[in-house]
């Protein structure tokens, strides 16, 4: 026993590199398995050595506590549907902060526990303490006071951002977007402001009330300053979170001078801040634009293009498959919209039949497309799409001028060449996928509807283009069978 | 107080370069297993689930059951749904991108 403890540092060292070890085997698919099997290796020595270094530890009540939640966990882990990955995510985030909050209650209360005693009290306790095993009791300092507020209240913004990204997600009742005004910000701001203030007074008198009010504060604040945010940010605001929930992980790591929480967080939370960055610069956007600007500018444009009534040319499935099966080359572009309509296993149906008409079937994958980073990715892998015909942005860009059909399924705004060329879009200078440049574009959509942007797409109006209009998933089998039936 | 800043600083650096290495197409599992990652937290939570003394005349005993503990059950708890879902999730995630039986590219 004691030999753990003493042991502990170098233990919670091992489950460091391990986790590091994690994060290293993602850089490829095949090394990510033994990642994963790393990081769970690290949680086990981490969880076990903490067991012998805890003081006093409630053996029976942790271990309740650890399996409850490990039911509940194994259980959606296996249950969840991958088109719902990205609300599952934001839950879990959510569930992080909620945890360093309640560690940070804990961590207040038992100090106020302790304060309750006199002198001659003291003593004994240290004594009855000491005479277990354990340390005599330290009130937290100063420093730990503050790293417990930093972390809690990182946790309690984490926590109720994240909940209302998942309700947003998840396309829940409750989890309503709220406009953006001028008062609006000024409430964000107040509420921001109050929470600063309530924490500074808790760290200079130790108030238990203060401490109460700051936390309640900044669980309002996460409400308010993700509900105005739309629906298309969401990869961005689910990878904010991603990295404050490591934040937060560190700040108790901090508090408790625990190297392995500090290290774990500081990871987590430098991957969910690149995470932000790749996101926004996907969208040409700052991180401070989309989180308090939203998009201002959509709305009247998209009026403006509407009254102009263009025409488009629309097509059915069989026409948009009998083209298909004529070309050479097929890329795919998916967005929100296949994840929307379950459509990936159509689509691998489709891409299949393509491939043994001797046709050269790709995917291309913009970074924001869908509702998280890599969203896309996973829906096609669960499709068992080959790893190899799924390309990057950078990578397929300069085909799409060789290629003989696009078929754009549900995204709008990553293949808008507005971005490209009409300084006056709000999403001019974003990169997107030039599915213009190829010999023909097919594009399936619900209806003419614009994207979260709210912008008209040039794209739809080209003469080479032509609509399928339709549930992706429907338009999709119809194609497959179009092309097999139909021969060539 | 050094030298824990000394290992936050660093230990961003090593997670920027490392998470710059992340294929594109794994960033989702990247989230789900930082997750449970960020849910190490347990340790914390482990901590503070502590008996508390009470002093009853003359002697110290020990109370298992306390708003202190019971806080810290709690984290334990929102913590394990979190490493066991995340882990789960991550292998289930990796699993589908693994090659199947390599027929060429």
């Amino acid at each position: 026993m004691d030999f753990i403890r003493e042991a502990a540092p170098w233990l919670y060292l091992i489950g460091a590199i391990l986790f590091i070890l994690t994060l290293r085997g993602l850089s490829s698919p095949k090394s990510a398995i033994m990642g994963n099997r790393y990081g769970m290796a690290a949680m086990f020595i981490a969880v076990v050595t903490t067991f012998f270094v805890a003081e006093n530890p409630v053996i029976w009540l942790i271990l309740l506590a650890m399996a409850a939640g490990a039911v509940i966990g194994m259980m959606r882990a296996r249950s969840v549907p991958m088109t719902q990955m990205p609300e599952t995510v934001a839950l879990m985030h959510s569930l992080v902060g909620l945890s360093a909050v309640s560690i940070a209650i804990s961590a207040v209360l038992r100090d106020s526990y302790f304060g309750q005693f006199n002198g001659n009290q003291m003593a004994m306790i240290n004594q009855a303490l000491v005479a277990q095993g354990n340390h005599p009791f330290h009130a937290m300092s100063k420093v730990h006071q503050f790293e417990l507020f930093v972390g809690c209240f990182i946790g309690a913004i984490t926590f109720t951002a994240s909940l209302f990204a998942y309700g947003k997600l998840a396309a829940k009742k409750w989890a309503k977007t709220l406009r953006g005004t001028a008062g609006f910000k000024m409430m964000q701001a107040g509420i921001f402001i109050a929470m600063l203030l309530c924490g500074i007074y808790y760290f200079m008198t130790g108030d238990l009330i203060a401490f109460a009010l700051m936390t309640l504060l900044a669980l309002a604040f996460g409400w308010v300053w993700i509900a105005p945010v739309g629906g298309g940010d969401m990869p961005v605001v689910v990878s904010l979170l991603n990295s404050f929930s490591g934040w937060a992980a560190a700040g108790i790591g901090f508090s408790l001078s625990n190297p392995m929480l500090i290290i774990a967080g500081s990871l987590v939370g430098s991957s969910g801040a690149i995470l932000s960055y790749i996101m926004c610069k996907a969208m040409n956007r700052s991180l401070l634009n989309v989180l308090f600007g939203g998009i201002t500018a959509g709305p009247a444009i998209a009026d403006a293009g509407e009254a102009k009534q263009r025409n488009h040319r629309s097509g059915s499935p069989d026409d948009a498959g009998f083209l298909m099966s004529n070309a050479d080359s097929v890329v795919i572009v998916p967005g929100y919209g296949m994840a929307q309509g379950r459509a990936q296993n159509a689509v691998k149906e489709l891409a299949n039949t393509l491939k043994e008409k001797g046709v050269n079937v790709r995917f291309a994958i913009h970074p924001v497309a869908g509702r998280m980073p890599g969203h896309m990715n996973v829906l096609l892998a669960e499709a068992d799409v080959p790893y190899e015909d799924i390309l990057e942005m950078d990578e397929i860009n300069s085909d799409f001028a060789g290629t003989d059909v696009v078929l754009v399924i549900g995204a709008n705004d990553v293949v808008n060449p507005a971005a490209k060329d009409d300084t006056a879009s709000p999403i001019y200078g974003m990169p997107i996928l030039e599915a213009h440049k190829a010999r023909t574009v097919m594009v399936i959509k619900r209806s003419m509807a614009t994207g979260y942007a709210g912008l008209d797409n040039d794209l739809f109006y080209l003469d080479k283009t032509m609509m399928v209009f339709g549930d992706a998933k429907k338009v999709v089998e119809d194609m497959t069978k179009a092309i097999n039936g139909g021969g060539h | 107080m050094v030298a824990t800043i000394t290992i936050f600083v660093l230990a961003i650096f090593v997670g920027y370069y490392v998470v710059w290495g992340v294929t594109p197409a794994l960033h989702t599992p990247l989230m789900a297993v930082t997750n449970a990652l960020s849910s190490i937290v347990i340790v914390g939570a482990m901590i503070q689930t502590v008996a508390l003394p009470v002093i009853s005349g003359n002697s110290v005993v020990f109370n298992s059951i306390n708003p202190v503990s019971l806080w810290g059950a709690f984290a334990v708890f929102l913590a394990a749904i979190n490493i066991f879902g995340g882990f789960a999730v991550t292998a289930r995630m990796l699993e589908m991108f693994k090659p199947k039986q390599k027929k060429g590219a």
